[in-house]
């Protein structure tokens, strides 16, 4: 039995709503302008200084706060533009200059606004994708090492029994377990057609649940799956002791954090600034700050200067 | 494109009509889900009405009731009792059954309720007990509105029912959940399809239901007002 708190009801509520306007406004979506009256983002940053922004997701609000507190540290004057929406909103600010840097993810990024047909799926492939592919007034930093990808994830007591690290470990166990994921996860490329032409794996059943939400962690701590896909930063992996099992083979595109930036607005200490960042930060770094957000109730002021005391960058 | 042409280019396809993802499949799933959330709603709505119709106590604390009731998400209750239950596969019952008690129960008792006082009294002045007067003249009387209540209850709960397919269960849902998540808009049209044709069966069988139920000179004085 899940122990529900306050919290917990007052997030699964939001989802609950969330989800069914989802459903009402997917049919809108498509012939809608994006809105575009009103623009806060309108105009450029001043000389000599930064606008950081974030997607509308607390990872993304997050990974920008450090970034901006960083720069802050280091003299920079910044202004953050946080919240300001999905990719389909802020990629075309941040092309046009009116946001300076935004914390990404390499995978999403390719597929999602720069070459929606790629099928780059390393790292580097993916890096070398997004340099060749970005607009000239863009580029990308160096990427972290930290990923907030799709993940076979399984428990630890699954993990411990059949001494499972990585997907290639499941073979004998697969055509006994029952796998959950989104409905897409069924016919996607790197969903189960993916995991059997990387790993040659094929499971029992495959159970439909959601994006790494309540449904798919609830199934997954109760048994009714035994492997689930589930996001590597989802703050549950810890808190119900989870094992995200490593992808060797690539199967899910690579999903590292990158600082995406507007190539005017860069100098030689912003760039060394976020380089550096990318290269102390890394999954559990970022699971443990989004646990802390999401579980303690953290600001992102406090994580974030929290992680750069602690990597002696603040 | 029309949603007929997007729903009959994945209907019309024969492979579509069988197996456990098929049409006849799914509408038992369906059928299913409405059935058990409507026979648990009326045990639970339609006493409750009729004694407060009845009895004339209470009657504004429920109808109040029942309007906040009736605010709840049923999407968020729904995540709610799966994770409450540790995943039951039954937690759709409880926000389905949360849809359909507020119309059965508010109809129910205003159908009672609305009772000509004058029946009341003949009823009496015959030397009918209160039970009689509730069970052989309130309740026949107010029944065309009573079936009204279950048939908004029903059609509601055949359309929402698809939201169980949101903790992983079948239904028409499982096409329209499916379907928008692949990008498969004749899968979406299909099941939407189904969910209104059922509502249609629903609101037909009903109209027959209350040429059963209803008693002959009551129909008639409906035919002539």
């Amino acid at each position: 039995m899940h122990r529900i708190t306050l919290h917990n009801f007052r997030a699964v509520t939001a989802v609950g709503i969330a989800v069914s306007l989802g459903l009402t406004l997917a049919a809108c979506g498509s012939s809608g302008k994006s809105g575009s009256g009103g623009n806060p983002l309108s105009g450029s940053a001043a000389k000599g200084s930064v606008v950081v922004g974030s997607a509308n997701f607390p990872e993304d609000e997050l990974l920008a706060t450090i970034y901006a507190q960083a720069l802050q540290a280091k003299g920079i004057k910044v202004t953050t533009k946080f919240n300001i929406g999905s990719r389909e909103v802020y990629y075309p600010e941040i092309k046009k200059g009116a946001v300076t840097i935004i914390p990404d993810y390499n995978g999403a990024l390719l597929t999602g606004e720069v070459d929606t047909t790629s099928t780059a799926a390393t790292t580097a492939e993916v890096d070398a994708a997004l340099t060749a592919k970005l607009p000239s007034t863009l580029e990308i930093l160096t990427p972290s090492a930290a990923q907030d990808a799709d993940s076979v994830t399984v428990t630890q007591a699954t993990a411990k029994r059949d001494h499972l690290t990585s997907i290639a470990d499941l073979k004998p166990y697969a055509s006994k377990m029952a796998i959950g994921g989104p409905p897409e996860f069924k016919t996607r490329t790197d969903g189960l057609v993916g995991l059997k032409k990387n790993y040659g794996l094929t499971f029992k059943t495959f159970v439909p649940t959601d994006e790494s939400g309540p449904v798919t962690l609830t199934d997954l701590v109760n048994g009714k799956v035994q492997a689930a896909d589930v996001f590597t930063t989802t703050p549950q992996i810890t808190t119900d002791h989870l094992v995200s099992l490593t992808d060797p083979k690539f199967n899910f595109a690579a999903q590292n954090i990158i600082p995406l930036v507007y190539k005017a607005g860069m100098n030689s200490k912003i760039t060394s600034t976020l380089n550096a960042i990318s290269a102390a930060l890394t999954t559990n770094a970022l699971l443990q700050m989004d646990t802390a957000l999401d579980v303690n109730h953290a600001s992102y002021a406090q994580v974030a200067a929290g992680f750069l005391k602690a990597m002696d960058l603040g | 494109m029309s949603f007929f042409d997007f729903a009959w280019q994945w209907l019309s396809v024969s492979g579509h009509w069988s197996g456990d993802n098929g049409v006849p499949a799914r509408l038992i799933e369906h059928v299913e889900y409405t059935a058990l959330a409507m026979v648990i709603s009326v045990v639970i709505a339609l006493p409750v009405g009729v004694l407060i119709g009845h009895t004339r106590r209470g009657g504004f604390t429920l109808v109040s009731l029942a309007n906040i009731w009736r605010s709840l998400p049923t999407l968020g209750l729904l995540v709610l009792a799966f994770i409450e239950s540790g995943g039951a596969s039954w937690a759709w019952v409880i926000p389905l059954v949360a849809l359909a008690i507020p119309p059965i129960m508010v109809t129910t008792y205003e159908g009672v309720l609305g009772v000509d006082a004058d029946l009341k009294d003949a009823a009496i002045g015959m030397g009918m007990t209160s039970r009689q007067v509730l069970f052989k003249v309130e309740v026949p009387v107010a029944m065309p509105l009573i079936l009204l209540g279950l048939r908004t209850a029903a059609i509601q709960v055949v359309a929402t029912a698809t939201i169980a397919a949101y903790i992983s269960l079948g239904g028409f849902g499982r096409y329209i959940i499916d379907g928008l998540a692949t990008n498969n808009y004749q899968l979406v049209a299909a099941g939407a399809a189904c969910v209104v044709a059922l509502a249609l069966v629903m609101q037909f069988a009903f109209s027959g239901l209350s040429r059963v139920v209803v008693s002959a000179g009551l129909r008639k004085q409906a035919r002539q007002s």
